[in-house]
């Protein structure tokens, strides 16, 4: 009992600090307005892609970009945790190692999905053929992508030990899963290599999963839905574990 | 009585760097048990061993009749502390700090408010309790990580350097917090410093630490006593009948005569002195000026250590940098 208040308590501080930092919000708003009117505007009209809307095509990718950001930015905030001394008064509480780890890996969550459903209306803005029930379609798919990239997050805040690596994490992690995910172009004309290893991302099944649910019929899918799904459940599960293990590893 | 706290040979060691070395400590309930020592001595290591955040490398110890390696959870629900660090998230409130750690501590909700006020009172932040911690200075921090450590009713409370890089005045108000938690007669407290004036006002017991071995360990009166109790220190124009008379008369252990002063060497000023002066002014000898010297910590830590422990601010001058360029980060 006493555990999952700690849990309950974790995921409150987490979700009220992403709350209250405004100009993070302001971004977490204005970034993918840039990419969708800006980029997205731009690509439709010089190098749109045949049989699409470049903008209704990009718009799931960006849900998972900004998704993708937030998780990272927001787990590895425990490396700030460590920094500032907090982190040793959760450490030394009570509340065991994978509790601690439960109630951040809600609370971030609790911050992704809430950063993806805050650009979700964008869509209607550019004419996205969307409705209320492909939102609650897509919010399944958006928690299964959630869980997997905070568990990342939380891995390497847990393994880095001062906030200089976090520019290293923008390099090789946010924009290689990014970039490789087919977010902003289709995989179904690019060379083998590409291919192959955004394939071996687990974020292009979720960017698909979310595509073939939001674009319907003019979507062309790269994985039956039960495949992008069965991936992205093995990814959680994995992450999830490795986590608890790197998050239980004591001195 | 058995003791809250025994240590057995615990040891920790940092690769080739032995911080903690075999120490055997027994604290009882109820006392003030100082650990004193300079910077690296290794205070902090114990703490950390003591309230399970850190594996010993060999030995073991109980608190309040807990294993601290087997039985951790059990340990941490027992002990409250304040680490030498600042541990408070300055970007919440002290309400919402306050209520995280009753909650981690598992506080039952019904009585956290109550609780809440009750410490907050104590280190007289009740008014600022919605304030940002940001906002705070650094002594107020400080009382903020009291009142939170108390929070669960710990049986033991660590403070591991309560009042370093404070202000003098800062430094009284948490001395004052200490001596009104030591009149709670069911929590031990363990105090680990490097200032002698802490030490000896607050603590029942010392221990001094040196390269992470006891070098010595009583009460602040009994070390000082080791040296040889007070010297009285005495001006006047007939410093040889003073002399004289304070030898035969059997008040002082040791006379002697040094600049024109008569030193006496006496076992407890506080009783002396006036009995010094009335002898004086029965033998019809003038006194023009009396001092005392007090055999201060300083002068125990020198004689266990064979060093001074100043030498060890240099260190703590280069934690309150590091604190300065964490802040500065922001
Ligand atoms: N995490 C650590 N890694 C390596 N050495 C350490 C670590 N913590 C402490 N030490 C070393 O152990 C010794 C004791 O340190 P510490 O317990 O912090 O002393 P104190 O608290 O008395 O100032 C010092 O020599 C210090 O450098
Ligand atoms: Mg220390």
């Amino acid at each position: 009992m006493s555990e999952v208040r700690g849990i309950y308590t974790l995921w409150k501080r987490e979700v009220k600090k992403f709350l209250r930092e405004k100009p993070r919000l302001l971004n977490a708003f204005c970034q993918p307005l840039l990419w969708l009117f800006i980029f997205g505007t731009g690509m439709r009209f010089s190098a749109g892609i045949p049989g699409y809307n470049y903008q209704e095509f990009i718009f799931p990718g960006l849900v998972c970009q900004a998704m993708l950001f937030t998780a990272m930015f927001m787990g590895v905030s425990v490396i700030w945790d460590r920094e500032f001394g907090f982190l040793k008064e959760i450490l030394v509480s009570p509340v065991s190692r994978s509790s601690i780890f439960l109630g951040k890996m809600f609370g971030v969550s609790t911050d992704v999905m809430l950063q993806g459903i805050i650009i979700f209306p964008f869509a209607f803005l550019i004419g996205a053929r969307t409705d209320f029930i492909i939102f609650l379609k897509a919010l399944p798919i958006m928690l299964l992508i959630t869980i997997g990239l905070t568990c990342i997050g939380l891995t390497f805040a847990s393994l880095l030990k001062s906030f200089e690596g976090f520019g290293l994490i923008q390099t090789f992690i946010n924009l290689p899963l990014f970039f490789l995910s087919g977010a902003l172009f289709p995989l179904t004309n690019v060379p083998e290599w590409l291919l192959c290893v955004s394939y071996a991302n687990p974020l292009t099944y979720g960017v698909d999963a979310l595509r073939t649910v939001m674009m319907g019929g003019a979507w062309a899918p790269l994985f039956p839905m039960h495949i992008d799904i069965g991936v992205l459940i093995a990814f959680d599960a994995v992450m999830f574990s490795i986590g608890t293990y790197a998050f239980s590893r004591r001195e | 009585m058995d003791p809250i706290i025994e240590t057995f040979a615990l040891t920790r060691k940092f690769g080739s760097v032995t911080a903690v070395d075999a120490i055997d400590l027994a604290v009882e309930k109820g006392e003030v048990f100082g650990l004193l020592g300079p910077n690296g001595a290794g205070k902090t290591t114990m703490l950390s061993m003591l309230c399970t955040i850190l594996t010993p490398t060999s030995g073991s110890a109980t608190v309040n009749g807990f294993d601290i390696i087997r039985q951790h959870s059990q340990v941490r629900k027992s002990i409250g502390i304040v680490f030498q660090d600042p541990s408070v998230d300055a970007d919440m409130t002290a309400l919402e700090n306050l209520q995280m750690h009753a909650d981690l501590y598992g506080v039952p909700v019904s009585e956290q408010v109550e609780r809440i006020q009750e410490v907050l009172a104590l280190v007289r932040l009740e008014e600022k309790a919605d304030a940002f911690v940001s906002t705070y200075s650094g002594g107020m921090r400080r009382r903020l990580e009291i009142a939170r450590g108390l929070l669960h009713y710990p049986k033991v409370m660590f403070l591991d350097e309560p009042t370093i890089g404070l202000d003098p005045q800062s430094r009284e108000h948490i001395w004052d917090y200490i001596r009104k938690l030591k009149n709670r007669e069911e929590m031990t407290i363990i105090l680990t410093t490097h200032y002698m004036e802490e030490a000896d006002r607050l603590c029942n017991r010392v221990a001094i630490i040196d390269h992470g071995r006891v070098v010595a360990l009583d009460r602040p009166a009994a070390l000082k006593k080791e040296l040889g109790g007070d010297t009285v220190i005495l001006g006047t124009n007939e410093s040889q009948a003073l002399h004289d008379l304070l030898l035969n008369n059997g008040m002082a252990e040791r006379v002697s005569i040094l600049n024109g002063e008569v030193r006496a060497l006496v076992s407890n000023a506080n009783l002396l002195l006036p009995r010094i002066i009335n002898a004086a002014a029965d033998a019809g000898l003038s006194v023009e000026y009396v001092y005392l010297s007090h055999p201060d910590m300083n002068d125990v830590f020198i004689h266990f250590t064979g060093k001074d422990i100043r030498q060890g601010q240099a260190g703590e001058q280069y934690g309150r940098l590091a604190m300065m360029k964490r802040r500065r980060a922001r």
